[in-house]
This record gives structure tokens, sequence and C-alpha cells, in this order.
């Protein structure tokens, strides 16, 4: 028994999304067999050739990797829409939900749904205004086009939820914001398959449109070998394109679901070299005024967005891009909005955008120094290594932090890190800290510290009796601070020279009956010897306050992620002096 | 009602539907479901009712600490150090364990082993940040000899916890040696508040972590560290706390010491065979590290450190961290007073 095209191409589709499915999985940083090392998880992004033409169009250039799109293309001009009916995971998902949800439903029901729809232009309008933009240098292909749109929402939606119980993909729960932006469009593309089947794919897929533009001369197409058959509709009952091929087939909107063929009772119905004996309308519906609305809306939009200045003056400092991301002009003629950044980024410090890009970055990579498990890390350079259309691009280990080759350019700098004097426990406290001295991956550190005695509140008292290191002091109202920490000094005040000269002596413990100092007080200290009762002291608390060196700070933002205020944190990265704009350059 | 197209209204209809007009056993079926209903929904309201009304923070169950991995025979002054001079990690830990009478004295048959490392960066064994996989290989293969069961590897780093043990060689040690890295995933942490603990109080704890283990070995570096001074064995216990720790900074010597009486390991193994004098503890460049050539192997963890600070050459007054954890007895700062066993080897 031959085999049935429909079963070749439920299996063909079971396959890919299979396969996204792995490459979703296996895209966890890692050298396991189930993690990242050696899939190549972004072959369905590129087999797609909307980004290759988005890309070409922005830049007037081809990426590496993208050349992968030829293959789709290819068959495409002879045969259709080979990638709709047996590749497009999003495709098969939408056929899928839909059939489940037309389960026991009539064939008088079925064909009403899968009438032709005039809507089903809109599809063609949004690829010309998308295709306009890109050749204005703005790049929006992505936030329709079913390949990025499904692995986002896969990986940047579903795998989280998912995984959150079992913790397989990654170790600490992984958090994107504003996600759930992502999760409506998905969710809608999927319930929209309730009221059309594939009605995405029918009334908005870009993909499907620039397919459909392509098929114009493929020399083999889906029709009837008679015009005469029973019209029994039963081909319309199951078309997946809404392309009427019980009469004048529209060839455009066929997504090669071979249902048609399958099903018609008479075998009417044959893919052939021939066109439909029912005949066959070639072309969209679109209007040339149609056409020129979409190409004027899309070459005007790139122009109006960038009034706002984002990639100007009026640049948002909060929009720290990965490192390896090209200036913002350029990045938003190349980012696909896929999300593999996203999906790899070990510290899960690479989020998407909602408004911080403008809305023409909308869902583009930024990094969020809080939501992060850590800052950007400095030994890696995943998510410029996978990201499809270089607007990361692939910097080595080398380049990123500035040795070898790299040792004139210096590293990588994502922003830089300011202290926030009125946040900051040292500055503004009175409280030691330093955490982000600690962690500053730099060497020699760009975090240093400057060490002050403050005074404490309430520390103020007078010496009641003194035995050896171990003084009592009458009139102190301290807060609740841990005295024999090692960070608490104490220091005679009201000496003639104003007991500044007086060197604080560090407090070793803390009791009822005094402090005990870690050593002797002496004259060589500047203390008065020996101490008299009623002598004035004063506790002080010994801080390192922490001061950035912006020459040596690379805007990781490892400081931010770990300040204990957990909130507004003391430091925070903004994008001054990043490497990839000569625009934010702070330093003379 | 008027009558509707649904039936003739007579009949007895088990579907409930609305009919022109009620028969009787209808409108008692009908009564006794919608009493049936009033009276769940009364039951569960009644069920469900809290006077009380909800606590001012999330209730938690706490546990009061990690179990004592100590060995009672080396408890207090029965301490025993051993401090081993040479370049070769493997070498050195096998010396500083014979002098201690052997790795059979600590790990016996049948052990589940937990070595917690550190594995704080996502940086490359050369950098000095992190426990040598040398060094854990061979330890790993002293524990197997004396045929311990499992041998699992943990810390909650700083840096994704994937990308340090990868990073920092651990994770290939592990595979090399048979030894388990155990990731510390959230299902891992558990609240503790530590008895007599001012700061460890309803605080995440990596203490699943230690389930089903026995016995306990410390594997540090020695490094230099703005803030505490020097970041060695018991620094390193940091990297059993969880959630947004960063605040204990205020109050460094305190948590540290506190971490001293949380955690009792069997054995610490301080690596000084290149210390991080500079820019600690993350280090960076092959400029803040220094040939030291030394290992520690000590029973007691306050000592351990105080031998390793003079490899720093720091004095332990400039750590008041050691003081404290000496004060709440975790062990002693007069290492000298231990008798230690000094061995040079050559090479």
């Amino acid at each position: 028994m031959a085999l049935r095209i429909v079963t070749a191409r439920r299996v063909s589709q079971g396959f890919f999304f299979l396969l996204l499915v792995w490459f979703c999985v296996v895209a966890s940083l890692g050298a396991a067999w189930y993690q990242l090392r050696g899939w190549p998880i972004n072959w369905l992004l590129t087999l797609d050739p909307l980004p290759a033409i988005g890309t070409l169009l922005s830049t007037g250039t081809l990426t590496p990797g993208l050349w992968w799109g030829l293959a789709i293309i290819l068959p495409t001009l002879f045969l259709g829409r080979v990638f709709c009916g047996f590749v497009c995971p999003l495709g098969a998902l939408n056929q899928f939900t839909g059939w489940l949800a037309r389960l026991g439903q009539g064939s008088a029901e079925r064909i009403a749904d899968n009438r032709y729809r005039p809507a089903q232009v809109i599809k063609y309008l949004l690829l010309v205004f998308f295709l306009a933009s890109a050749l204005a240098g703005s790049l929006q292909t992505g936030l329709l086009d079913p390949l990025p749109l499904i692995h986002r929402s896969v990986n940047l939606v579903l795998a989280p939820i998912f995984d959150r119980p079992f913790q397989v993909l990654a170790t600490k729960p992984r958090f994107y914001a504003h996600a759930w932006t992502l999760a409506a469009l998905f969710g809608a593309v999927v319930l929209l398959n309730l009221t059309v089947p594939r009605f995405f794919c029918r009334i908005l897929c870009p993909l499907g449109a620039l397919f459909g533009f392509m098929n114009r001369f493929t020399p083999w197409r889906i029709g009837k070998a008679k015009d005469t058959c029973g019209d029994c509709h039963l081909c319309e009952a199951h078309c997946e394109g809404g392309c009427h091929p019980s009469g004048a087939i529209r060839t455009a909107e066929c997504v090669l679901c071979f249902n048609c063929l399958d099903v018609c009772p008479a075998k009417r119905i044959v893919f052939a070299g021939q066109p439909s004996a029912a005949g066959e309308i070639p072309l969209p519906d679109t209007t040339r005024r149609g056409l020129l609305a979409a190409t004027a809306a899309g070459l005007l939009a790139a122009p109006a967005w960038a009034l706002s200045g984002f990639s100007g003056p009026n640049n948002n400092p909060q929009l720290i891009r990965p490192p390896g991301s090209l200036d913002e002009d350029r990045f938003l003629a190349r980012c696909d909005r896929c999300g593999q950044c996203m999906r790899v980024c070990p510290a899960n410090v690479i989020h998407p955008t909602l408004t911080e890009a403008g809305i023409q970055g909308l869902w583009t990579p930024m990094l969020n120094y809080r939501l992060g498990s850590s800052g950007c890390q400095p030994n890696c350079v995943a998510c410029g290594q996978v990201c499809p259309t270089s607007a990361i691009r692939p910097l080595s280990l080398e380049e990123k932090q500035g040795r070898g080759d790299f040792a004139a350019k210096g590293p990588v700098r994502l922003g830089t890190a300011f202290v926030d004097r009125t946040r900051c426990l040292p500055w503004a406290m009175d409280r030691p800290c330093i955490v982000c001295q600690e962690l500053c991956p730099v060497s020699p550190k760009a975090i240093f510290t400057r060490v002050v005695f403050a005074p404490v509140r309430g520390g103020a008292g007078k010496a009641a009796s003194v035995q050896g290191r171990t003084l009592a002091l009458t009139g102190l109202t301290l807060p609740p601070v841990n005295l024999a920490s090692g960070d608490y000094f104490l220091r005679p005040s009201a000496l003639p020279t104003g007991g500044l000269a007086a060197e604080p002596v560090q407090v070793a413990a803390f009791s009822p009956a005094g402090l005990t100092l870690a050593r002797e007080p002496s004259k060589d200290l500047g203390w008065p010897a020996p101490l008299a009762q009623g002598q004035e002291m004063q506790v002080v608390v010994r801080l390192q306050q922490p001061h950035v060196d912006p020459s040596r700070c690379i805007g990781c933002g490892l400081c931010e992620h770990e300040c204990p205020i957990s909130g507004l944190r003391g430091i925070r990265v903004t994008s001054e002096n990043e490497s990839r704009s000569r625009r934010t350059r702070m330093l003379a | 009602m008027k009558s509707t197209e649904h039936g003739n209204g007579t009949a007895h209809d088990p579907d409930l539907l609305l009919k022109a007009a009620l028969t009787r056993r209808d409108f008692l079926t009908r009564a006794a479901v919608a009493s049936g209903l009033a009276l769940a929904s009364g039951g569960v309201f009644a069920a469900l009712y809290d006077g009380s009304g909800p606590s001012a923070l999330p209730p938690e169950k706490t546990l009061a600490g990690l179990p004592d991995f100590s060995l009672p025979e080396f408890a207090g002054p029965k301490a025993r150090v051993a401090i081993v001079r040479g370049p070769d990690r493997a070498q050195t830990l096998g010396r500083g364990l014979d002098a201690l009478g052997g790795i059979g004295r600590f790990i016996t048959k049948g052990d589940t082993v937990l070595i917690k490392v550190n594995a704080a960066f996502a940086s490359p064994p050369s950098l000095g940040a992190t426990s040598h996989p040398e060094l854990v290989v061979a330890l790993v293969a002293q524990c197997k000899q004396a045929g311990a069961g499992r041998v699992l590897i943990t810390d909650n780093p700083i840096h994704n916890p994937e990308s340090c043990f990868e990073l920092a060689g651990l994770a290939e040690a592990a595979r090399q040696s048979g030894a388990k890295i155990l990731l510390p995933t959230e299902n891992l942490f558990a609240s503790v508040s530590l008895a007599g603990g001012r700061l460890i109080q309803n605080w995440p704890v990596l203490a699943k972590a230690f389930d089903g283990v026995n016995k306990v070995l410390a594997v540090a570096p020695i490094k230099d560290h703005h803030r505490a001074g020097a970041s060695m064995i018991l620094k390193n216990w940091y990297g059993l706390l969880g959630g947004r720790r960063s605040v204990f900074h205020q109050d460094i010597n305190s948590i540290i010491a506190e971490l001293s009486m949380l955690i009792r390991p069997t054995l610490c193994i301080l690596d000084g065979t290149t210390a991080m004098l500079t820019n600690g503890p993350t280090g960076g460049s092959m400029a803040d590290l220094a040939a030291t050539n030394t290992m520690i192997v000590s029973t007691d963890p306050v000592a351990a450190d105080a031998a390793g600070l003079s490899v720093l050459g720091r004095a332990p007054e400039e750590v008041p961290y050691l003081l404290a954890a000496q004060a709440m007895g975790a062990g002693t700062v007069n290492y000298q007073g231990l008798d230690p066993v000094l061995v040079e080897q050559g090479g």
C-alpha cells in the first residue's frame, strides 16, 4: 500500500514540531548531550527565509547561517508553500488545535469555516509593511514571523512554567520580564484557531504571505483534473488554507496540506504540472492601493520611530544590551526577537523589552540585573554565539575581556556602574557592606573603597571607669548594632585637637561591664594616657565607602545584582560609556 | 411561564429542564438539589472559616541547624593539623592525610561524603578563585579508596551554578573521579533558625544537600578578601546560604562565626598551593596569585584558617571572625598549640 501523502505530511509536521521542542530543551548552556553542546538550535530559525530577506533589506548583506533560507525558497518556487504544510511547527500547532476544536463537526460547518475570507489579504499587507520598514532600516518581521514567535513562546513562556517544578532546564527558576505579553500573543494565536482554522496562517502570517507571493510561477500545483465533479465540497471541509480547491483555486493561499487530494472521493484533485481545470487565481487579492499604502506606511514608520531619538540623544540609559550588541540603529536593523539569547543566557540576565527600547524595539533583548541569577558573567559569550542575525556579534572571550589581540581595545563595556550615595549602606546609612567591591570581577577591581570612621548616632559617652583595655562608658544611646562585630571603634573626643588626631581603636567585645578594646590605647595612638574618668569618648564605625573607577568598569552588573538593597539598588549600571556606541562615551 | 419547545410539560424530565409547569416530583427533586447545594456551600464556608486572619509573615517550618559531622576523637584539644609544603596538590593532600593517620580515620566503608567546595565564580581553575579540580579529583580518589559509597560535591555559587561547576573544572573533576555534582536547586534549600544564632534565623540554607550524608569535607582555596580580611574554610560556608545573603555583609564577622556553628565538618582541606594575595575573592588575573606551595589538612576549621592566614601574611587580629568563631567554640586560633605536623615535600 502506497504511503498517503497526508500521512507523510503529518509525519513531517510531527518531526519538525518535536525538533523544535528538542532544540528548545537543549538550549541550556552545558556539556551534557541534552544540553547546548553541538546541537544546531538555530537551524529551524534559519530555514525560515524571512529573517534572511528582512536583514538583506535592512542591512544590504546576508548574515552567515541565514543562507539556509534557500533550502526553503527553492522548493517553494517549484512546489508551493511546502514550509507551511510540512515544516512550520507553529502551522502544525495551529492545524492540530483547529482539528481538535472541530472534532465531531459536520461537513457543512467545516465547509463554512474553510471558505476563503477577504481578511486573508491582511497578511500580504503586513508583509509589505514589514519589508518596507526593513528597507527603511527597522526590522520588524520577527514580531509575527512564526519561527521567532514559536521559539520565544516555547523558550520564554512554556519552558519556564513547565520546568519550574522539575528544575531540569535550570537550577534556579527562570524569569522573563514582560513574558506575559509573549504569552498573550501566543495564546491568542492558538485560541483563534477556534474561530477560523489556522487563523494565524491564513490571516496574519507574514511568512505565509511571502510564500504566497513566491509560488506565483510554480510548475507543479494543486488543482482539479476535471472541472466537473459531484460538488460534494469534501475538499473544502478539510482545506487548511481556505483556498477554495473546488472552484477557481487561490494558489497563493494553498498551504499544501494535501487534504483535498486525499479526501476527494473521485480522486479528481491532483498535484500536477498543470493549472486547475476549474481555473485558478494565481495572485493574492491585494489591490495596488493597498500595497502602496502598506509600503508607504512601512517606509514612514521607521523614520517616525526615529523621531523619539531613542538611538540618539534620548537613548534610554536603563537599556543595557547584551555584550557584543551593535549600536542601536544597526541592532534594530537585525534583531529578529527570536529570544535565543534570552534562552541561552546562563545567568538569566537577558530579558525581552516592552517599551524600554521604544515601540520599535518591542521584545528585543535587554539586561535586567535584578532578575538575573547574577550579572553578565565575564567568562561567557553565549548570547552572541547563538544570535542568528548577528545583532549581537559573536564575541570571543578574548575580545569580551580585552585580552590578547584585543588588549589595546580593552574589554567590552555594557555601561557604567554608579554608586547612589543616597542609598548605598556605607554612604547613606553608616553600615559596613561593600558586597559590590567584593564581587567586581575586573582585575584590578573597578570598585575601590576609601575608609572613613563615622561617629555612631548615640555613640557619645563618658569614660566612667577604665581597667586595662576595658572601659565602662556612660551616656551611650546606641542603635541595635553589634559593637563587637569588628567594625566598631572607639576614640576620645573633645581633645584640644578636636579628637581627630586620636586613632580609633577597635572594639573587641561589648558587655554590660563595658567595652573591651582590641588593644591597649596609648599615647602613640594620640590618646590621652592615662585615660581620665569623665573623658568624653565617641564610638565610631569603620566604613569602606565604594567608589567606581569608570576607566575600569565594564558594566557587567554583578555589583548591582548582589547589592543587598533589594529594591532600587545602591549601585546601578546605566548605559553610559557602553562600547557599542560612540555617542554614549563618557570619559574624556 | 410559557410553554417552550422543550417538551409538553407533563412527563417527568430527568434533566430538570424548566417546563411550562413543574410536576410535583420535579418540584421536590429541584428543592432537594437546591437544599443540597445550599448545605454544601454552607459546609465549605464553615469548614474553611479562619477567625484569626492571616499571619503577618508567611508561616514557615524551620530547622534548628544541621547535623554535626565532626568526629568526637578530634574534639577540642585533640584536633589535628598537618601543614604540607609542595607544589603538587595530589601529593601534598596525600602527605597531609597520612600525617593525620590516613583517610581511613575519617572516611569509612559505605560513607556518603559531601565535599563543600568553593565554586563561587564561573572562572577557570588557573585563576585560583575556586577549589582546584586536581585537588578535588585526588580527594575523591582518597574517599573512594577508603570505601566511600557516594561522593557528592556542592556549593551555592554567586554566578550561575552550572557555569561555575563547568568552567571551574569541577564538573569534569566529578566526572573523572566518579563523584556527583549536587547543583543547588531550590528544593535543596530549607529554612534554618540556628540555635543561639542571631543572624541565621528563618534563613534559607542548602540543608537538604546533607540528607543521607554522614561525612562532610571542606575544601577551599586561600584568598584575599577586602571586607572579611581573608576567604578560607570558614568564609567558604557562605555558600551554604541561599536568599539575599549579601545583607549579612553588614556584620560579616558575626555571620561567618555563626556559620562556623552551623556546620562542623569532618575534615578541612585548605589549599594554599597558589594563594590569591590581591583583588580577592574574585581575582581575575594571574598577577593576583602567588605560588605559596602550602596544603593545610585540619580537623579544626578555625585552626586551618589561622594557619592559612600565615600564608597570606596576615595576623588573626586583621580577621575578627576567627576570634569570634573561637569564642563560639568552633575551634582554636592557636593552631601552633595543636602541635601541627609539618611536612616539607620536595619537587
